[in-house]
């Protein structure tokens, strides 16, 4: 006892270091300085055309004091019932794609092969970025909005259904067990012993997926795969920017409505 | 016989025996509880009758009928004859009162139907007679989740009688209870097996409690049974047996008998439950 409580001292105590080594502390900081450094000066900035672009930046952000939503009205108009009907359709599908995949990636549901592969498909539709995904849509089978409703739905397999199949594995397992328990058969024991108890979970997520896909419809227009993405695209390539500030606080608009009453819904089910 | 079980053994992917090579029958309407410490393997007992557990070997046979061989509908249609019975309640939460009670017609109805909600109204009249049975007939709209533990259990009890079973299963229905609230319960389910002829083992771990309503005990350690006979023969000796070594003197019967001057015949024993 005492001979502990010599050894401490109460005004030098300071919380261990992360890396024990005082040498390698120093090293591993200089090593990283030295990185940046070098790293910064393989840039190679071009100081004259950071002055010309700042030029232009600050013509777009004028542009926001005077946004034009009337020159081009009809296009945008377009170009955001278009990127709505993409969300809408891209949403309900990836919902209907994502439920079975979910069950499949559900390892107290599903056999080892079905898991293997369902969580493969998840896997895949998670490693590439929505862009990249649409550029292979587009590549595939034109533009249009056709490309972004394939894009948008393969990207909310991924995001729902792997979120959907963790909270499957979370289950109450006796809930569920008492439902097996009466006889039931296995689609009533999923209606009976599963569904109640990520239902709420579900709804959630999908508004949820319901806002990350209209933001998501504007970024995967600019590679032309429709929707009001493809409508500010064009504005930039016409240096329009009054019309593109336009679009812009349009689509800023839009998904804080959205985000605001899906947040609202979500917390009325909880 | 009504439930045969001969020689039954369960050992887990894990490698614990559970159970032993346990041999046991129960005669149609006979109630009978099992004892045991916990890791007896009570509860794998039960649950390898329902299936819920495979068994490893060895027979059960309700009504004459071998189930550990059923697969897949001949299975189900097994499981309804069997009501369970849960520690913990096992109602699912999200639901209400009624669902859960109807989800014990889930073996007679169809897919379509049980999505819908569209049970017949013979089931729908039987699910309310039962909760009214139970004392809860007007809670049947409230979400399980809102009630206290001793009417989830009564809810747990109508959702396992709604399937007209002739085996209850009844697995530490009042571990999770206060005492008053235990009796209460524990009398409920003795008291229906004796209104619908029902055979019941009733796994309970309260000695004093199995005592006091059941005729029949049966006791197990280590996935062996070591008592199977009446209530006034647990002895400290047989408590010992069953529990291993401590001072039993307040549990065994005679003694409690007289302290407390409770029932020592079946008769009593069914004056009680009224
Ligand atoms: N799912 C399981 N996997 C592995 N071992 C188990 C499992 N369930 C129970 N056991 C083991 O089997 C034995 C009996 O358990 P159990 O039947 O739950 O006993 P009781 O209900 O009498 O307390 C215990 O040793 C326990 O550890
Ligand atoms: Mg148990």
């Amino acid at each position: 006892m005492s001979s502990s409580a010599a050894a401490f001292d109460a005004r030098r105590w300071r919380p261990p270091p992360l890396v024990r080594s005082a040498r390698l502390r120093w090293l591993i900081g200089l090593g990283f300085a030295l990185y940046l450094a070098v790293a910064l000066g393989t840039l190679e900035i071009n100081w004259l055309r950071v002055w010309e672009g700042l030029d232009r930046g600050w013509a777009f952000i004028l542009a926001f004091s005077e946004p034009d939503f009337l020159t081009r009205w009809r296009d945008i108009r377009q170009g955001l019932l278009e990127s709505l009907t993409m969300t809408v359709v891209s949403t309900v599908v990836g919902i209907a794609l994502s439920v079975p995949v979910a069950l499949g990636a559900a390892r107290n549901l599903a056999p080892l092969p079905v898991y293997l592969l369902c969580r493969g498909l998840i896997a895949l539709s998670r490693s590439f970025q929505e862009v990249i995904i649409a550029i292979f849509f587009v590549a595939m089978f034109g533009f249009g909005p056709l490309a972004g409703v394939l894009t948008l739905s393969f990207a909310t397999i991924g995001f729902l259904a792997k979120l959907l199949a963790e909270d499957i594995e979370d289950i109450e397992r006796d809930q569920a067990e008492a439902v097996r328990a009466t006889g039931a058969s296995w689609p009533q024991w999923l209606v009976y012993g599963i569904q109640p108890q990520v239902m709420p979970r579900l709804i959630g997520l999908s508004l949820y997926r319901f806002d990350i896909n209209f933001r998501e419809s504007a970024v995967v227009g600019i590679v032309g795969a429709g929707g009001i993405g493809a409508t500010l695209n064009t504005a930039f390539d016409r240096y329009e920017y009054d019309t593109a500030a336009a679009i812009l606080i349009l689509i800023i608009g839009i998904v804080m409505a959205a985000e605001y009453t899906s947040s609202l819904i979500r917390a009325r089910i909880q | 016989m009504m439930l045969e079980v001969t020689g039954l053994t369960k050992r887990y992917p894990t490698g614990d025996l559970a159970l032993k090579g346990v041999d046991l029958t129960v005669a149609a309407g006979e109630v009978i509880a099992l004892i045991g410490p916990s890791g007896a393997g009570k509860s794998t007992f039960i649950r390898c009758i329902n299936r819920l557990v495979e068994p490893t070997s060895g027979r059960v046979r309700l009504n004459g009928e071998d189930i550990t061989r059923l697969k897949g509908r001949a299975l189900r249609r097994a499981r309804r004859r069997m009501g369970m019975i849960f520690q913990e309640y096992a109602l699912v939460e999200r639901l209400t009162v009624m669902e859960n009670v109807l989800s014990g017609r889930l073996g007679y109805v169809g897919f379509w139907r049980s999505w819908w909600r569209r049970f017949p109204p013979e089931d729908v009249a039987k699910a309310y007679d039962l909760l009214g049975r139970v004392g809860l007939a007007e809670f049947y709209d409230k979400r399980a989740d809102e009630l206290s533990g001793g009417q989830r259990q009564r809810v747990g009890i109508a959702r396992a009688l709604v399937q007209d079973p002739e085996l209850l299963l009844v697995d530490e229905p009042t571990a999770s209870l206060d005492p008053k609230t235990s009796r209460q319960i524990m009398r409920l389910i003795c008291e229906l097996c004796r209104e619908r002829q029902l055979a019941a083992i009733i796994n309970i771990h309260d000695v004093v409690l199995a005592q006091m309503f059941v005729a029949r005990i049966v006791g197990l350690r280590d996935g062996e049974v070591v008592y199977d006979g009446r209530p006034e023969g647990l002895t400290p000796e047989v408590l010992t047996r069953i529990y291993g070594e401590e001072d039993w003197t307040a549990a065994a019967p005679s003694a409690r008998a007289q302290a407390r001057g409770g029932p020592e015949t079946d008769e009593e024993r069914l004056e009680g439950l009224v």
